[in-house]
């Protein structure tokens, strides 16, 4: 296994004062796709919000390329290279499709070849280039969100559930978009529900029960081991085919 | 060549295009369409609150900030003005020493609003500015050997804008170039400059962002601005562009006083033209004042002549008595934001869009 970029050591975190991290370890593998699995409110949000940030550590190490950043703001998290797409369509809808993409070009203008790339994996995105971002469809505004995420070259990649309510066709851009991601140099941390996505994109998977790791491995392991994705997730494979 | 001007943001309906446009060339030719003195007042007025206004839009409608001390400033402007050319000098180097030190203590203070405020939730923001505000008013009346207290202050300005003056021996184009008509085309040209600016900001990157900050803070955050630093430059901002209109005000009516710039009245006056002009579109802004300043101004005349009309009739000529006009104003803003909550603007651009799609 590669070097991690991103360690996760006993993190904890409190929201109000509900205690919802208890001690969350595990490791991301450099240029590796790390899928972040569990059951409703497990803690795989909260884990990552507290990754960039957006909820305060209250103990514990999250070390980025060795160095703790549990204590910076999420400002400084994201210019470390740190990209984040929250779930539920985040993307900023009063502004046009161009305008979301400039605004997270923060090294300066679009890059020419990176915009073909992106217009490759999601056309719509060309397609509705001046439109105002809000009259999009669901689907689009998610490709929209991760598109955002990727319009610039990001050391690490936190998605938050991006197959959320899309349709089989956009999912499957989705998964190719992922695929190409990890081919080049990026480094992914995904959350998902769904496990027929996740085991197509996953090399090592952790899974999250009660705010606590309960299990870390390979992906391929969890995916042709019924009996522990049952144990795991409560689910069988062949449910989710 | 209209379109750089404007900086891309052009009014995209026709209806608000000619309105603009109707309005813009009445203010330019104020000074010869409309020749009293009286309406060459509100003929400044309505010019030097477009620009108060669409400052103010800056924060409420672009940032998303609601603050209560956009007075404020421009009764800083307005009284850095009349203090130096009161107690200094009435020339232009005094215009330009009060006005400096007046932009300084806005900008300085709309900073440290910001930094000490602006990372608390909207509506204690809103909150510290209406104490900071209200104390700031109070200071200025009791300051009175600075100030001239609840009487305000008398002045000369620059000979320049003083009403004896003549540009010309001569009338041109039937009307004498005096020290008013000067006043009105420097208040006139200083706000078409600042709104220009205003909308370059509004449409550049730095105004992308503060809209990103307006509809979600956190993922402004999340993609890497830091969205109290982005706020406090527009608050600042904001208030140095107030503190410019409160300069004018005070170069037009040569006098200050707290009613007239610091009351809490102007500053719902100004909040109002934002909501009724349509929040988030500077046009608003030109609208909103323009309406509601003629309405304040002309509304009491209209419905005396309506009673007038209306004598024969029972009921009607004391429901139109001109002593309900503020009845009557009230009505109308209510029917505009019941009728247009997107404000004016927001309407007539829907309407367009979807016409357009018809």
């Amino acid at each position: 296994m590669s070097e991690p970029i991103l360690s996760l050591r006993g993190l904890n975190t409190h929201i109000a004062q509900y205690h919802i991290l208890h001690g969350v370890e595990f490791d991301v593998p450099r240029g590796q796709l790390t899928m972040l699995l569990g059951r409703n409110g497990a803690g795989k949000t909260t884990t990552l919000r507290s990754i960039m940030g957006l909820w305060r550590a209250s103990a514990g190490e999250i070390l980025f390329e060795g160095r703790n950043i549990a204590g910076l703001s999420t400002p400084e998290i994201a210019r470390l290279g740190i990209a984040y797409v929250p779930e539920s369509m985040a993307i900023f809808a009063d502004l046009t499709v161009k305008e979301n993409l400039v605004l997270a070009a923060r090294n300066g203008p679009l890059d020419g070849a990176r915009l073909d790339w992106l217009f490759g994996l999601f056309p719509a995105m060309k397609r509705f280039w001046t439109l105002p971002a809000g009259v999009l469809s669901g689907g689009q505004k998610q490709m929209l969100a991760v598109s955002r995420a990727i319009v610039e070259p990001r050391k690490l990649l936190l998605v938050d559930e991006p197959s959320k309510g899309l349709a089989p066709s956009i999912i499957a851009n989705m998964i190719t978009a992922f695929r190409e991601l990890k081919q080049g140099d990026t480094t992914i941390l995904l959350v998902e529900q769904n496990f027929n996505f996740a085991r197509q994109l996953g090399d090592s998977v952790a899974v999250m029960d009660d705010g606590r790791i309960v299990h870390r491995g390979s992906m391929a392991a969890l995916a042709s081991d019924a009996g522990l994705q049952q144990k795991l997730l409560g689910l069988s494979l062949d449910a989710h085919q | 060549m209209l379109h750089a001007i404007l900086s891309g943001d052009v009014p995209r309906s026709k209806v608000l295009a000619a309105a603009l446009a109707l309005i813009f060339f009445a203010l330019l030719l104020a000074p010869f369409v409309f020749p009293t003195v009286n309406a060459l007042n509100v003929a400044g007025k309505i010019c030097i609150f477009i620009l108060l206004a669409a400052s103010y839009d800056l924060l409420l409608g672009y940032t998303g900030i609601v603050s209560f001390a956009h007075t404020m400033f421009f009764g800083i402007g307005a009284y850095g003005v009349a203090i130096v050319m009161g107690r200094v000098a009435p020339d232009w180097g005094g215009v330009l020493l009060g006005g400096g030190i007046a932009i300084a203590l806005s900008v300085a203070l709309a900073a440290l609003i910001g930094l000490f405020s602006l990372r608390v939730r909207a509506i204690f923001f809103a909150m510290i500015t209406l104490a900071v505000a209200s104390a700031f008013a109070i200071l200025a009346s009791q300051l009175s050997t600075l100030t001239g207290g609840e009487d305000g202050l008398n002045y000369r300005v620059p000979e320049m804008l003083r009403p004896a003056f003549r540009l010309f021996d001569g009338e041109i184009l039937g009307i004498v170039i005096n020290g008013r008509v000067m006043a009105y085309y420097l208040t006139f040209a200083v706000s078409l400059l600042l709104f220009l600016l205003l909308l370059r900001v509004v449409n550049s990157p730095f105004g992308r962002v503060l809209q990103a900050i307006r509809e979600n803070e956190f993922r402004a955050e999340a993609i890497g601005y830091r969205t109290v630093h982005y706020r406090t430059l527009a608050n600042c901002l904001a208030a140095a562009v107030a503190t410019v209109a409160g300069m004018l005000l005070a170069l037009v009516l040569r006098y200050t006083n707290p009613d007239t710039t610091l009351s809490f009245t102007i500053m719902m006056d100004i909040l109002l033209m934002v909501v009724i002009g349509g929040m988030g579109t500077l046009y608003g802004s030109v609208l909103g004042a323009t309406l509601f300043l003629l309405a304040q101004l002309y509304l009491k005349d209209v419905m005396g002549a309506a009673s007038a009309a209306t004598s024969g009739v029972p009921l009607l000529p004391s429901l139109l008595h001109p002593d309900r006009w503020l009845l009557w104003f009230g009505l109308l803003f209510i029917a505009s934001v019941y009728f247009f909550p997107t404000g004016i603007v927001g309407r007539l651009r829907s309407l367009a869009q979807r016409h357009r799609l018809l």
